[in-house]
C-alpha cells in the first residue's frame, strides 16, 4: 500500500477507497443465514447449530469482502463491529427470554383474585389462593430496610465526604464498607437469627423486623457507595461560595450540597432498594413463611414474594395440585419482576425530576 | 461601614510548604486595591486568608497577623463563619448555586443564614444588590428562572450581587473578570467604582490595565526565585506603580519586560 501511494505517476496522496455498498451488512446477513440453514440441514444439526454457522459465514463473509474492497482497517472495524454487536445480543438472550417466559406464563396467572387473597386455607386445595399476604409482607420488610439503611447510609456518606476526607477513620470506614459489599447474603440473614436469638431467648424467631434488618444490612454498602460518589460530584467552588456567603459548614451541606445531588442521591437509594427487594435466603432464615398478611413486624412469620416462590416450587411436584402451585410461582415471579422494575421506573423519573434545571 | 484591613508579617502555608512569606500591607477602607503578579505567587491566598477561606483547604494555615478595623482575625474564639458574613468573596469562574433560581441566588446568603424576612423586604435585597450588580435591568423579567442559564458574564454579576446582597464590609475579588468578555468586563469594573463609594474592595488580577483603572493601591506579587515561596515585592499608590515603581522587577512586569 505504501509503495502504492508513492508511487511517481499517481503525483499526490489519494483520498478515495473503495466502499461497500451501504446495504452490503443486510446482504451478507441473509447470504449468511442461508448458508446456515443449508449446511444445517445437510448435516441434520439443530437450530443452535444453524445460528452459530450463520455467525461464524457472516464475520468471516465480511471481513474477507471488506478487506478485499476496502482494505485492512475498514474490514478490521467492521469485523470488531460485528463481534461486539453479537456479545451484546448474547447477553440480552437470557435477560430477554427470562422476561418474556415469566410475562408468558405468569400473565394469565394474574387476576384480581390472586392479587388480593391470601393463601389462609387454600394452600391444601387445588384451586384459588393468592399472594396478597406476600406483596405486603416483601412491602413492609423492604421499607423496613430502606428505613434503617437510608438514614445511617446518608449521614455515612457525608462524614465520608464533607467531614472525614483524608482522615484516618473514613479509610477505615470505606475498607468496611468494601468489606460489607461482599458479605453473603444468607450471612446477614444468619446474623439477624442470631440477633434475635440473643434478644428474644426463642429458639428460632421469626419476625418482620429482623427480615429489615438483615436486608439493611445488604443495602447499607450500596447506599453509602452511591450517595458517596453523588456527593463528590458537587463541585468544591459551590461550597466555597456557600462559604463565602458566611454560611456554617452544616447548613452548606443541607442547603447546598445535598440539594445539588439529590438526584443521584435519590437514584442510588432507589435501585439500592429494588437490589434487595429480590432477596431470598436471609428472610428464609428470619422472616420465614405465613399464610396470610402479617402487619406486626414485630411478632411472628412475615410471608413475602421471594420465599413465597421458594416455599410454593417445593409444592410442583405434588401428583394432583402441582400445576396450581406452578401457576402461583409464575405469578409471583412476575409480580416480583414487577415490583422491581417499577422501582428502577421510579428511580430514573426522580432522577430526571430533581435533576438541577439549567434551561432559560 | 467598610473596614480598614492590617496585615502583618503573615507568612501562609499549605501543609508544610510555605506558599507566600512575610506580607505587610495596609489597605484602607473604602479604597480599591488590587493584587497583580505573574501566576503561582500566591496573590490568590493572600487573598483568600484575608476571609479565612484558606484553611478551607484541608492542610492550609497561616502565621502571622491580619487585623480588620483593629480587631485580629487570626486571634483565637475569631469564628470563621462571622468573618465571612463580613468579608465577601467573588471568585474567578461564576457559581451560581444550581438548584437555585435568579432570586432565591441573590437571597442566598440570607436565606441560608436562616435569616428571616418578609416577601417586600426580600424583594427589596433582590432589586438593590441586582441594580448595584448592573444585572437588574437583564433579569427583571425573569426572577425566577435557574440562575445556570443566564451568560457567563451574568452569571459572574449574579454572584457579585449575591455577595452584596448580606452587605459585608469588605468584598474581597479573585480576577472576577478573567472569564469574562470584554464588555461585561466592563460593566464589572464599573461596578467596582459605585462599589467603592460604600465597602472596601480588594481585587486580583491578571490585567494590569484593568489594575490601572480600578484601583487606588496596587500591590506587585513575584516568586523570590524559582521554588521560593512568593512575596509581596511593592505596594503603593496605583499612579506610583505604573508610573515610577521603587523596584525594578515591578517596573519590567508592568511595562511587559519580565523574566
Amino acid at each position: 500500500m505504501a509503495l502504492q501511494t508513492q508511487a511517481p505517476t499517481s503525483g499526490s496522496m489519494s483520498i478515495t477507497a473503495g466502499q461497500l455498498p451501504r446495504t452490503a451488512t443486510p446482504m451478507v446477513a441473509v447470504f449468511a443465514a442461508a448458508i446456515g440453514v443449508v449446511a444445517g440441514l445437510l448435516l441434520g444439526s439443530g437450530i443452535a447449530m444453524m445460528v452459530f454457522i450463520a455467525w461464524l459465514v457472516f464475520t468471516l463473509g465480511l471481513f474477507v469482502w471488506s478487506r478485499t474492497v476496502e482494505g485492512s482497517r475498514k474490514a478490521k472495524d467492521r469485523t470488531i463491529n460485528a463481534v461486539v454487536w453479537s456479545a451484546f445480543v448474547l447477553a440480552m438472550i437470557p435477560l430477554v427470554s427470562l422476561v418474556v417466559t415469566v410475562v408468558v406464563k405468569g400473565g394469565p396467572v394474574l387476576s384480581p383474585g390472586f392479587l388480593s387473597r391470601d393463601m389462609t386455607g387454600f394452600a391444601a386445595l387445588g384451586q384459588g389462593g393468592g399472594i396478597y399476604h406476600a406483596i405486603m409482607g416483601t412491602i413492609m420488610v423492604t421499607a423496613l430496610a430502606a428505613i434503617i439503611a437510608v438514614p445511617i447510609g446518608i449521614f455515612t456518606a457525608i462524614y465520608l465526604v464533607e467531614y472525614g476526607a483524608g482522615k484516618p477513620l473514613a479509610k477505615v470506614i470505606t475498607f468496611l464498607v468494601d468489606v460489607m459489599t461482599g458479605i453473603p447474603s444468607i450471612v446477614a440473614g444468619l446474623f439477624a437469627v442470631s440477633l434475635f436469638i440473643a434478644v428474644s431467648d426463642e429458639p428460632l424467631p421469626r419476625l418482620g423486623i429482623g427480615g429489615g434488618i438483615a436486608l439493611s444490612l445488604l443495602m447499607l454498602p450500596t447506599v453509602i457507595r452511591s450517595v458517596e460518589e453523588m456527593l463528590k460530584l458537587v463541585p468544591n467552588d459551590l461550597r466555597e461560595a456557600s462559604y463565602a456567603l458566611g454560611v456554617p459548614k452544616w447548613r452548606t451541606i443541607v442547603k447546598v450540597v445535598l440539594p445539588t445531588s439529590v438526584a443521584g442521591i435519590v437514584t442510588g437509594v432507589t435501585l439500592a432498594i429494588a437490589r434487595v427487594a429480590g432477596e431470598t435466603a436471609p428472610l428464609l432464615l428470619i422472616c420465614g413463611t405465613f399464610p396470610s398478611a402479617n402487619w406486626n413486624p414485630f411478632n411472628g412469620a412475615v410471608q413475602t414474594l421471594p420465599v413465597y416462590i421458594y416455599t410454593s416450587l417445593s409444592q410442583t411436584s405434588h401428583a394432583k395440585y402441582g400445576d396450581i402451585w406452578t401457576d402461583r410461582v409464575w405469578g409471583a415471579a412476575l409480580v416480583l419482576i414487577i415490583i422491581v422494575m417499577a422501582l428502577n421506573l421510579i428511580a430514573r423519573i426522580i432522577g430526571n425530576v430533581f435533576a438541577p434545571k439549567t434551561g432559560r | 461601614m467598610a473596614k480598614s484591613i492590617e496585615v502583618d508579617n503573615l507568612d501562609i502555608y499549605y501543609g508544610d510548604f510555605l506558599a507566600v512569606e512575610n506580607v505587610n500591607v495596609h489597605i484602607k477602607a473604602k479604597s480599591v486595591t488590587a493584587f497583580i503578579g505573574p501566576s503561582g505567587c500566591g496573590k490568590s491566598t493572600v487573598l483568600r486568608s484575608l476571609n479565612r477561606m484558606h484553611e478551607v483547604i484541608p492542610g492550609a494555615r497561616v502565621s502571622g497577623n491580619v487585623r480588620v478595623d483593629g480587631q485580629a482575625l487570626y486571634a483565637p474564639g475569631v469564628d470563621p463563619v462571622a468573618v465571612r458574613r463580613q468579608i465577601g468573596m467573588v471568585f474567578q469562574r461564576p457559581n451560581p448555586f444550581p438548584t437555585m433560581s435568579i432570586y432565591e441566588n441573590v437571597l442566598a446568603g440570607n436565606r441560608l443564614n436562616a435569616k428571616r424576612m418578609g416577601k417586600s423586604e426580600a424583594d427589596d435585597i433582590v432589586e438593590r444588590s441586582l441594580r448595584g450588580a448592573n444585572l437588574w435591568n437583564e433579569v427583571k423579567d425573569r426572577l425566577g428562572k435557574p440562575g445556570m442559564g443566564l451568560s457567563g458574564g451574568q452569571q459572574q454579576r449574579l454572584c457579585i450581587a449575591r455577595a452584596i446582597a448580606v452587605e459585608p464590609e469588605v468584598l474581597l475579588m479573585d480576577e472576577p473578570c478573567s472569564a469574562l468578555d470584554p464588555i461585561s468586563t466592563s460593566a464589572v469594573e464599573d461596578l467596582i467604582h459605585e462599589l467603592k463609594s460604600e465597602y472596601t474592595i480588594v481585587i486580583v488580577t491578571h490585567n494590569m490595565q484593568q489594575a490601572a483603572r480600578v484601583s487606588d493601591d496596587t500591590g506587585f506579587f513575584n516568586l523570590k526565585a524559582v521554588g521560593e515561596p512568593g512575596q509581596l515585592v511593592e505596594f503603593n499608590p496605583t499612579t506610583k506603580v505604573f508610573s515610577n515603581p521603587d523596584n525594578e522587577a515591578t517596573e519590567a512586569y508592568v511595562s511587559g519586560r519580565f523574566g
